[in-house]
């Protein structure tokens, strides 16, 4: 305990004097963000700003609190960490201000890239990248005689060998929980058999196609070589699993690639076998069944312009390049400049190079994703057919955008 | 009681009623009548790093906030979203209906709609579990109040810990004790002789598995109100039935159960209620794909990216209709008792 301490003053005294700068504030400071390494530290980054408190509330629930809590005038939060589909929920709900004035005063050394525009406004900066790519056991595989797998169709003839060869009985993890998981695992094969969620230019779904029929029957047929249990493993379940040397080959998320070996209780051959790769394709497509993620923060509209630029400059210094070190390096896939990716996030940058589409920035996807959640466990339990299935996402979610004023 | 002193003495609650129960559910009936304006969509580029710039469609704010602004109710859709798909789905009945010849063709078609299906097992929960609960609470209250007096508080205290343990954590010890990983789930296993069995993976278990929950949850809840009502229990009454010669089982039927009565009632009203609202083991055991309620399509229509608060509003009316029809007959044996008591 002691010792845990002592490291953590000296790390903090570490932070302070690589500063070198003051970052001084005029005003208050309140973020609302997810709960995960990567945040906190930017977090802790910003609360190194003198002259104003500056708070936060880091929360896996965070989504469900955070337009509540940018609404108001003045508004609890001055800031949201946020990925890319939840930004799209704050712009419905108008509670976020074009940052174009902020970047030009205070912003100029910021990478192009972490500028995120929706058209001439700037409304989220962004610092960190995500996508789901493979993460197997090369151990594993080399004990089967298989090479690692590029498609989702090797990937099956790869657990169909595990499995034959009784090295073990369901080789293949997957968040597949009913509700989100399940609709982003959707959303990612859909993608990948070339499918678009919407008609062009439209809030009409569709869904109910040739890609769509192709990406479940792919699912249900990867969902064979996993734990009979797949319905209720989220991709904490999943990677669970995987660390206890009962899942050799599965899709995850980029962010989780640093700790999958380094947690406690995780089994010596998991550690030595584990191995990241590039994103699969299915179908013969080109582009990865996967979506690109970021993690960005945004600055409240309901706040004043004190506390507008108050908040840039803390945020900002959250994310400045030398805030990078041992520690912090290793926790994401920083879109900050000089950042140096390591071993971990090869997975992710390949995912990029590989011209992985972004996750859909609509209005209406957050409708289509939670319908997605809702109508596909039936499918994957065998209760009904693909096409049925995606009629009831297609009615599910045309119901739930009427409401919401999309479609008529 | 004079009527001008009954309303001094009743005034304070009433307008605490008013305030915290009456005003929210004014709230949420017109929440449920109104939907957000039509979105004004507009196409813009949008950039993304590592990807670069895309045309997207965006919502144009500036028309939005004129919208809201001369309406700030927002749309008016009367019993619309009741009667939408993710409702009482009145159109697909409708098409179902006339689709299908036989009952059977009926009942399933209508099972793949979110709002029958979630009806079908909160129906389910709610009868099987509520006389369970009353049933074993009973026998727990019993068994308890013949003991010893020095083996009685510690009984009761580990027959009331389901209630102590919080309902989340509760259902979620269970759910892993069910994984195919976990004591009963491989116990299962090895009984099956099916490495692939799985309890998690099959509706009708999963069914059975959130009931034993239900029933262990809130069986103490049924055995602290019985046992307090035993308590009370006249000591001649239970003599005479010795003396006349009844057995124990007759004892019970003929004198303990009458007596108790008023109590079954208000155990039975208190239980139907929560039941109906059946949410935690849902998610503790990550049933979704097998069971849903009412209360987990709110959850749904609040948890989601776009918050969808006019069908969460829509859902709990219905939950206060569903709750009401449910309680109706007890409600209406309770008038009749006091209009007789007068």
């Amino acid at each position: 305990m002691f010792l845990k301490k002592v490291a953590l003053a000296g790390s903090m005294a570490a932070f302070a004097a690589s500063a070198g700068y003051a970052c001084e504030i005029g005003g208050r400071v309140n973020i609302v963000g997810n709960e995960f390494a990567a945040i906190q530290a930017v977090a802790a980054g910003a609360k190194e700003c003198t002259g104003a408190s500056v708070e936060s509330n880091l929360t896996s629930e965070h989504q469900t609190i955070n337009v509540a809590g940018l609404s108001g005038n003045p508004s609890e939060y001055t800031s949201a960490i946020i990925a890319n589909s939840s930004l799209v929920a704050l712009m419905n709900e108008d509670v976020i201000r074009p940052l174009n004035d902020l970047v030009e005063q205070h912003g100029q050394d910021l990478q192009p890239g972490q500028l995120i525009k929706i058209g001439d406004n700037i409304m989220a900066i962004a610092f960190m990248a995500n996508a789901q790519h493979l993460m197997y056991r090369k151990d594993i595989l080399e004990q089967a005689g298989v090479e690692a797998p590029t498609t989702y169709e090797e990937l099956l003839e790869v657990a169909k060998a595990i499995r034959e060869q009784g090295i073990m009985q369901n080789p293949v993890g997957g968040a597949y929980q009913a509700g989100w998981n399940l609709a982003q695992e959707f959303n990612n094969m859909f993608l990948g058999y070339g499918g678009t969620h919407f008609k062009p230019g439209t809030a009409e779904p569709n869904i109910n196609t040739e890609a769509g029929v192709n990406a479940l029957n792919m699912m249900k047929a990867l969902s064979e070589y996993m734990n009979p249990d797949f319905l209720t493993h989220d991709s904490n379940a999943t990677n669970a699993e995987y660390r206890a040397g009962n899942v050799a080959i599965m899709n995850m998320w980029g962010s989780r690639a640093s700790q999958q070996t380094t947690t406690e209780g995780v089994l010596q051959e998991v550690i030595d076998g584990h191995a990241i790769a590039a994103p699969m394709t299915v179908g013969g497509g080109s582009i990865p069944a996967t979506t690109l993620w970021w993690d960005g923060w945004t600055v409240g509209k309901n706040i004043s312009d004190e506390e507008a630029e108050a908040t840039f400059i803390a945020m900002k210094n959250g994310i400045r390049p030398d805030m990078l070190n041992d520690e912090t390096t290793p926790l994401a896939v920083w879109l900050i400049e000089g950042y140096e990716p390591s071993e971990d996030a090869q997975g992710v940058f390949a995912a990029a190079k590989m011209g992985t589409p972004p996750y859909p920035m609509l209005p209406y996807m957050g409708l289509m994703h939670s319908a997605l959640g809702n109508e596909l466990a039936d499918f994957m339990q065998g209760k009904e057919s693909a096409e049925q299935a995606l009629a009831d996402v297609e009615a599910a979610y045309r119901a739930a955008a009427i409401e919401q004023g999309f479609l008529k | 009681m004079r009527h001008k002193t009954f309303l001094w003495f009743f005034l304070p609650t009433g307008l605490a009623m008013l305030l915290f129960i009456a005003m929210p559910i004014v709230s949420v009936v017109t929440q449920s009548i109104f939907a957000p304006h039509p979105a004004v969509l507009i196409e813009v580029e949008s950039c993304t790093p590592l990807v670069g710039c895309t045309t997207e469609t965006t919502v144009d704010q500036e028309a939005t906030a004129t919208l809201r602004a001369e309406n700030p109710m927002g749309r008016f859709v009367g019993l619309g979203i009741y009667f939408d798909r993710g409702h009482l789905a009145v159109q697909e009945i409708g098409q179902i209906w006339a689709s299908n010849e036989s009952w059977g063709g009926f009942f399933s078609e209508l099972g793949n709609l979110p709002f029958y299906r979630a009806m079908a097992f909160t129906l389910t929960f709610t009868f099987i579990v509520t006389p369970l609960t009353i049933l074993l609470g009973l026998v727990i209250a019993l068994a308890v109040n013949s003991l010893h007096r020095h083996l009685k508080g510690l009984m009761i205290f580990f027959s009331l810990l389901p209630m102590i343990v919080t309902p989340l954590i509760g259902s979620l010890i269970l759910f892993w004790m069910i994984d195919s990983r976990g004591v009963i789930g491989n116990a299962l296993v090895n009984l099956a002789g099916d490495p692939d069995f799985s309890l998690k993976a099959s509706t009708g278990l999963m069914w059975v598995a959130l009931m034993v929950y239900g029933v262990w949850s809130s069986a103490p809840f049924a055995f602290v109100v019985f046992y307090a009502g035993l308590q009370t229990l006249p000591k001649d009454q239970i003599e005479a039935a010795q003396i006349d010669g009844a057995t124990r089982w007759q004892q019970v039927k003929f004198v303990v159960v009458p007596h108790l009565m008023p109590l079954v009632t208000f155990v039975a009203l208190i239980q139907l209620m929560d039941n109906f609202k059946v949410f935690e083991p849902i998610i503790g055991f990550s049933a979704g794909a097998h069971a849903q309620s009412l209360s987990t399509f709110i959850f749904n229509d609040l948890g989601g990216e776009t918050r969808q608060l006019s069908s969460a509003a829509a859902t709990s009316v219905i939950t206060i209709i569903g709750i009401a029809i449910l309680l109706s007959p007890v409600l209406v044996r309770t008038w009749r008792d006091f209009k007789g008591a007068r």
